[in-house]
């Protein structure tokens, strides 16, 4: 065993130069003032006071209003789905699987332009409304463009795990809630639900881990003045050019991104040890 | 006996083109502890998922008070499970695996609370409420499962080989306590084993199965005395087993000599097999013995001695307290009443003729 704990050492270096030195520096822009240069650092809170404008907040909640929104209605349409896809036989399932996943090998870029294509103001949606004689819809660059795009962006990735665990639920136990009186529904929800959660968790949280930080979609679907917290990063980074505010932003990001698992994982445990 | 409770009548179980079960017909009263034994892949289980709902029979019905129920789901049915791998639920505590069927009746929660007290005392799991159910041992687990049919009352409860997981101790104990609760609690067990020691220790009734069929229903004494095959005699414990033919009644043939029995109703020359038991052999001296053989081996088993004889035309299994020398020229008696007819068994279709 030994020989082989020396061999993992070139992957932590990687790892360290990839992972940690960037977010190392992502704090210290975070802190410091603009126009740094190494020699000579200043720190500041500044750009962290910053964010309390209300322009920011507000971007802030509306964030969190969309990421939560689109978490949920994913959570709705894919435990469905997932559900759905348990119940048919193993060969079935991983076809339904395998189709539930091939959006995630196109682009994101070419996904939303297909979207646009369908929602635009002459596109596939609103030209079939006019064939038939009604009214065009204006859909583009509203909430429901982006969330219609977030949520087909993220489905998959709240599919998967509940699918997984749902999987790996014992039958027995199905059998055995049955066997004590409980019908269909009520086994779902006393049983199979309970054992699904984690599943359940770890979708939810990879889904508002994308959603929260997305920037393409509501760039493209919300329009140039729909703004999220991932577009103001973006912003800050790219068309501004402030990397120190920018860097700000990103790290209270992360902190609120890593409390919500951490609150989300002490759900997990307390659902499971109560009742 | 009283009142038959579950009449199980031609029922057959397919599976895709493997006929499982093969036209079980059996009537299962009030009270007794019935077991289900054979060998692996025989349709216990198949059985015993048809009585609890879990599958639908092919073809025949299953008759509860006299009701046809193959149609109704598990949910609707007087019967509880205990299944072999417990199948606890892994979220709940003690207390509320137990108290699961209880909530679903929505019964008052005092009422839920005194019940479920009352059973974890029957199965002497007093103070274990608050327990995690997947830190229990295998025994505790096993009691769980048991207070969580037993609370709600079933007028059948059904258990899947529900010691098979235990150490050999461990499983004489709990063997004695579910006989004791049993007879306590006055409901019909339908007990699945295939541990032939078990079956005859605890049951009222054994049913023999092999390959979808039965081969002897009987008390536990009917089936270890009078096997009615070659299959039951030899499932049940080690035996000697020899083709002979029926001379007349009482009187059999086997081995160059004729004996004298106590079995009648055969066709005269019928082809039989005869069963003697191991521990109906006696050993005396050469000369005052029809069967005549040399003693081949000789194990120490603990309370008995298990000695092969050799004779002409086979080996005789005996069990004595006696100690016999290998090499030892020996005779061979036994009684007309430890030599059991049998009819012949048709191997080609599994099946008693
Ligand atoms: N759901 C199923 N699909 C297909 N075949 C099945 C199914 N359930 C059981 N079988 C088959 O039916 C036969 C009888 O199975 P069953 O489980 O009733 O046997 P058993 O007597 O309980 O055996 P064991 O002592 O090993 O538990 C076996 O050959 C098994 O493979
Ligand atoms: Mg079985």
């Amino acid at each position: 065993m030994k020989h082989y704990v020396k061999m993992v050492w070139p992957y932590v270096i990687w790892a360290a130069l990839i992972v940690v030195l960037p977010l190392l520096l992502i704090i210290l822009y975070s802190v410091t003032k603009s126009g740094n240069e190494l020699v000579n650092i200043q720190f500041t809170l500044e750009n962290f006071k910053r964010m309390t404008e209300p322009v920011y907040m507000a971007v802030f909640v509306k964030s969190f209003e969309l990421g939560i929104l689109s978490v949920v209605i994913c959570l709705i349409l894919g435990y469905l789905l997932a559900y759905f896809i348990a119940g048919f036989q193993e060969k079935v399932q991983n076809l339904l699987i395998l189709l539930v996943t091939i959006p995630m090998w196109i682009n994101t870029l070419l996904r939303t332009y297909a979207w646009i294509s369908l929602l635009s103001d002459n596109g596939l949606i609103n030209s079939f409304l006019e064939m038939i004689g009604l009214q065009p819809l204006n859909m583009m660059y509203t909430d429901f463009a982006v969330l219609i795009g977030l949520v087909s962006d993220l489905l998959p990735f709240m599919v998967i795990p509940i699918h997984t665990s749902l999987c790996k639920i014992d039958q027995s136990l199905i059998e055995a809630s049955m066997d004590l009186g409980a019908n269909r529904f009520q086994t779902f929800w006393r049983v199979t639900f309970k054992l699904s959660i984690p599943g359940v968790l770890n979708g939810v949280i990879m889904t508002f881990l994308l959603s929260i930080s997305t920037f393409v979609i509501p760039k493209l679907l919300g329009g140039g003045q729909y703004t999220l917290i991932g577009n103001l990063i973006e912003n800050q980074f790219i068309s501004i050019g402030d990397w120190n505010f920018g860097s700000a932003i990103s790290v209270i990001l992360a902190i609120i991104i890593l409390v919500s698992i951490t609150l989300m994982k002490r759900i997990d445990k307390d659902e499971i040890e109560e009742e | 006996m009283s009142d038959v409770i579950i009449e199980l009548k031609g029922l057959s179980k397919n599976f895709g083109d493997q006929q499982v079960l093969k036209g079980i017909d059996l009537n299962i009263h009030e009270n007794e502890f019935l077991t289900l034994l054979g060998p692996s892949g025989c349709g216990k289980t198949t059985t015993l998922r048809i009585i609890a709902g879990f599958e639908e029979p092919s073809a025949g019905e299953v008759l509860f008070d006299g009701v046809d129920i193959s149609k109704v789901p598990p949910y609707k049915r007087e019967v509880n499970t205990v299944f072999q791998k417990y199948s606890l639920f892994p979220f709940m505590n003690v207390y509320d695996n137990v108290a699961f069927g209880l909530k679903i009746k929505k019964m008052d929660k005092n009422l839920i609370e005194h019940k479920v007290m009352k059973t974890l005392k029957l199965v002497g799991l007093e103070g274990f409420e608050k327990r995690d159910v997947t830190k229990l041992s295998g025994g505790q687990q096993q009691r769980v499962a048991i207070a969580r049919a037993l609370v709600n009352e079933p007028k059948i409860l059904l258990l899947d080989e529900p010691l098979g997981a235990l150490d050999a101790k461990l499983r004489k104990e709990m063997q004695v306590e579910l006989k004791k609760i049993q007879q306590e609690v006055g409901i019909t067990f339908i007990f699945v084993t295939h541990d032939q020691e078990e079956a005859l220790s605890m049951s009222d009734t054994v049913v023999v199965m092999h390959e979808g069929i039965i081969q002897q229903v009987g008390t536990p004494e009917d089936i270890y005395n009078e096997p009615e095959n070659r299959f039951v005699a030899s499932f049940i414990g080690e035996s000697n087993i020899i083709e002979a033919t029926m001379i007349k009644d009482c009187l059999v043939a086997f081995d160059d000599y004729e004996f004298e029995c106590v079995d009648k109703g055969f066709k005269n020359n019928e082809a039989v097999e005869v069963v003697i038991r191991p521990e109906d052999i006696d050993i005396v001296k050469p000369k005052n013995a029809k069967l005549r053989g040399k003693v081949k081996s000789i194990i120490f088993k603990g309370v008995h001695h298990e000695i092969v004889v050799g004779t002409k035309h086979r080996d005789y299994l005996i069990h004595t307290t006696d100690y016999y020398e290998p090499g030892l020229d020996v005779g061979l008696t036994f009684g007309p009443d430890d030599i059991h007819v049998m009819y012949r068994m048709d191997w080609e279709t599994g099946g008693a003729e």
